[in-house]
């Protein structure tokens, strides 16, 4: 494996780890729309309050990653979907700011506006991170110039939009099975019931993209003959589904968070073979698309980078341990709770 | 409008908006860990009480500068594509550091700061509030590296029409990190002292919390006297940095338009005129600059005359920021030294007046780290990389005016919301001050 190659298996690898972990607490931030007491809110809200920020940052090293390996994907991609990306940093901000603000008061008004700008900025940042996955499943208008070519509504195509309830979907069934691990009693019992009901919203919505795909996006599987592992992987991933609804019957929860986490792992490297070793397909029939070689930093920088993501992420790793241990078991609301 | 103005005035509202929160919460980190350290040391419920209390504040803070910071990180590719792909190898990899090395550690370790009081050991909740102040200042410590290659470029190659990275170690020490970093923490270290001093002085005014306040006075005021009498020195040391390696924004720093063949004099303020290349109104002392400069009175310190016209950084609000930085500096100097020297006399806490003076000065060091940042981005146009890159070249291509305008509006009226909020939830956890010792006694 050569350096661009470890690059692109590595942002895969920060991918996946930030949807299976902001997956939940943004499915969390989801499912805050249907709660109906005050209590209720504050246990969701403080079962993802020690995590969510660790769990944001991998987004951020997503980001500088990609703009250090890949600085012409990051580049393309960002000023290419401006207001896109607006929109997403408003709900990420607006989301992380409601947290921090809600109790803080007692008043009633004061909460509930929080409330809903948390669900709704969870939502949307769902929603939008669905959308960036369809639109590069799809391949988008990209000059030779390597500059995007299209409009903000290019991005919004039937099947993007599809691929982004899909992610919506996921992230509230994710974070539902989460929440199951975090509550007891009566709250616990509807959860069980919001599992189910999103399983299947999700299982719908996943056929319905699959067939989707398969029919109208030539590129998601034009790897799939030179990797027949491929095949496993989607085999591997409905079984990760099937097992979900299974260990919830069984009173597993911690084994239907793995399933889903893994689900999740599976839909990102999917995303990485159907892509690989483009980075941005090219629409235009004159267009150029950016791969991890003609998008990619010097070798020096590849080189530095993996030293650097050597050095510092099993630290990582060590330390997001540490805090899950730390904060294991159910939601206890305190005197330092949100 | 041009998209260049545009982008150029949406990054200075985003990133001074973001600055606002920071330098306290490097500033704060510092003074938490001494605290709780007294506290593990002593058992003192007193220091107990300001751990916790200072910890909100901290958290408050915290939290604003995660939310703002995001659109820092993503902001380089959507307004400034050409930028980021002509610096992605260097910049792009200060970025990503910072984020491996510091925003996973203060965040994961936030988490335990704040929630796991009754989860953790004492140690351990002390370990973890060490690594949010260590990730702090590593923090602060990428960003600037990433800034200072921005200022004064070293370790890569024009390759392929863009910033190739050669040498690693010389772009992370590249000539300017090592003298910013320390200008900037002392900036953190003076905002975050004064922040306690006035928060504490309005205590002891009001006879709340006086014993809680007293002891977070005399805290803070110790790194509040250390950093401010700092400040000078290190910002003499930066100054000489930027006359060898950004002459031009030496001189518009001080309004210096003629190079001349003797002594160069300072302004200490004055009004800057391009059109007649002089400065109008100023008090100046002679000499002063060559010895700031070069260490003697007789040579004369490049002026902006040895610049093409299109060279030149906009003198006026350059000179003006910097000039009301120093002024402040110097303020900051005064005000630790008097309160030294009634608490030396013992009776500091009885000057009702010089309590209400930092009561007042708390938003002084707030705007002395905005100026100072004016001063060296605005000291740094017309380039984005110096010498090397113009800002009118960085943006992205294929972003509209009308959609800059439209996401300025957008963080603008975010932002106004989230300042608001932000200042009166600061201003209630304030007001409601650190839970009394011993049930009850304030």
């Amino acid at each position: 494996m050569n350096l661009n190659e470890l690059w692109f298996v590595l942002l895969g690898v920060l991918l996946a780890g930030y949807a299976i972990l902001d997956g939940f607490d943004l499915g969390v931030g989801i499912l805050h729309l249907f709660t109906r007491k005050d209590e209720e809110r504050r246990i969701l809200l403080n079962s993802i309050g020690p995590l969510w920020d660790g769990n944001e940052v991998w987004l951020v090293t997503f980001g500088g990653a990609l703009f250090a390996a890949f600085p012409h994907a990051y580049a393309t991609v960002f000023s290419g979907f401006y207001t896109a990306f607006m929109l997403l940093l408003l709900a990420l901000i607006l989301r992380a700011v409601s947290m921090e603000f809600r109790s803080k008061k007692e008043s009633r008004a004061w909460r509930r506006l929080w409330d809903v700008l948390f669900g709704a900025g969870s939502g949307v940042a769902a929603l939008l991170f669905g959308v960036a996955v369809g639109n590069s499943m799809r391949g988008m208008p990209i000059g030779a110039d390597m500059e995007f070519k299209g409009g903000f509504l290019d991005l919004l195509h039937p099947y993007t939009v599809l691929v982004g309830l899909f992610v919506v979907s996921l992230f509230a069934m994710h974070g539902a099975i989460y929440l199951h691990l975090k509550t007891t009693g009566e709250l616990q019992q509807r959860i069980q019931g919001w599992i189910r009901c999103s399983f299947w919203v999700f299982v719908a919505l996943y056929a319905l993209t699959t067939i989707y795909t398969l029919v109208d996006v030539p590129l998601a599987t034009r790897n799939f003959g030179m990797m027949p592992l491929a095949w496993g992987v989607a085999a591997f991933n409905v079984l990760a589904i099937a097992n979900i609804p299974r260990a919830i019957r069984r009173g597993r929860p911690v084994y239907a968070f793995v399933s889903s986490s893994a689900t999740i792992a599976g839909l990102v490297l999917l995303l990485g073979i159907a892509l690989f070793p483009e980075l941005v397909h090219s629409t235009l029939t004159d267009g150029v698309s950016l791969d991890i070689y003609n998008a990619a930093s010097s070798p020096k920088t590849l080189a530095i980078m993996a030293v650097i993501a050597a050095v510092g992420m099993p630290l990582v790793i060590v330390y997001t341990g540490v805090i899950y241990w730390v904060f294991r078991g159910k939601v206890e609301l305190g005197k330092f709770s949100y | 409008m041009n998209v260049e103005i545009l982008a150029r005035a949406q990054f200075a509202l985003t990133v001074m908006f973001h600055y606002l929160f920071p330098p306290l919460t490097i500033g704060l980190g510092g003074l938490l860990v001494l605290m709780e350290w007294r506290y593990l040391r002593t058992g003192d419920p007193l220091y107990e009480s300001l751990t916790k209390f200072w910890t909100k504040i901290f958290a408050l803070n915290f939290a604003l500068g995660v939310a703002t910071g995001i659109v820092m990180e993503f902001q380089f590719g959507t307004n400034w594509a050409s930028y980021s792909r002509y610096v992605g190898d260097i910049f792009g990899s200060a970025l990503a550091a910072e984020g491996i090395f510091a925003f996973f550690l203060e965040s994961v370790f936030l988490g335990v700061m704040i929630f796991g009081w009754n989860k953790v050991s004492k140690r351990m909740h002390f370990f973890s509030t060490c690594m949010v102040a260590l990730g702090a200042v590593l923090s602060s410590v990428w960003i600037i590296v990433a800034n200072s290659w921005q200022q004064t470029p070293a370790g890569f190659v024009i390759r392929n029409g863009r910033a190739e990275l050669t040498d690693f170690a010389a772009a992370v020490f590249n000539p300017s990190t090592v003298h910013r970093l320390v200008h900037v923490w002392i900036g953190a270290y003076i905002l975050a002292a004064f922040f306690v001093m006035g928060v504490s002085a309005w205590y002891i005014l009001k006879n709340r919390h006086v014993e809680a306040a007293k002891t977070s006075f005399r805290l803070a005021l110790v790194m509040g006297l250390v950093a401010s009498l700092l400040a000078p020195l290190s910002g003499d040391g930066h100054g000489r940095n930027v006359a060898q390696y950004q002459p031009a924004k030496m001189a518009a720093m001080e309004g210096h338009f003629v190079t001349g063949t003797g002594a160069t004099p300072i302004y200490l303020f004055g009004f800057p005129d391009v059109k007649s290349q002089t400065v109008k109104g100023g008090v100046a002392i002679p000499g002063l600059l060559s010895f700031l400069v070069h260490r003697d009175f007789k040579t004369p310190v490049t002026g902006l005359d040895k610049f093409p016209r299109a060279d030149w950084p906009p003198v006026a609000l350059t000179f003006q920021t910097f000039h009301a930085m120093v002024a402040l500096g110097l303020l900051f100097i005064l005000l630790t030294v008097a309160a030294l020297f009634w608490r030396w006399r013992g009776t500091l806490f009885e000057k009702r007046w010089l309590l209400w003076v930092f009561v007042l000065a708390v938003p002084l060091p707030y705007l002395a780290n905005q100026l100072g940042w004016v001063a060296a981005e605005v000291g740094r146009q017309p380039w984005v990389v110096y010498g090397l890159l113009r800002t009118g070249d960085a943006l992205s291509k294929s972003v509209t005016a009308g959609q800059v305008l439209g996401s300025i509006i957008m963080f603008g009226v975010i932002y106004a919301l989230l300042f608001a909020v932000w200042l009166y939830i600061l201003l209630d956890k304030i007001r409601q001050g650190p839970e009394p010792v011993n049930g009850g006694a304030q």
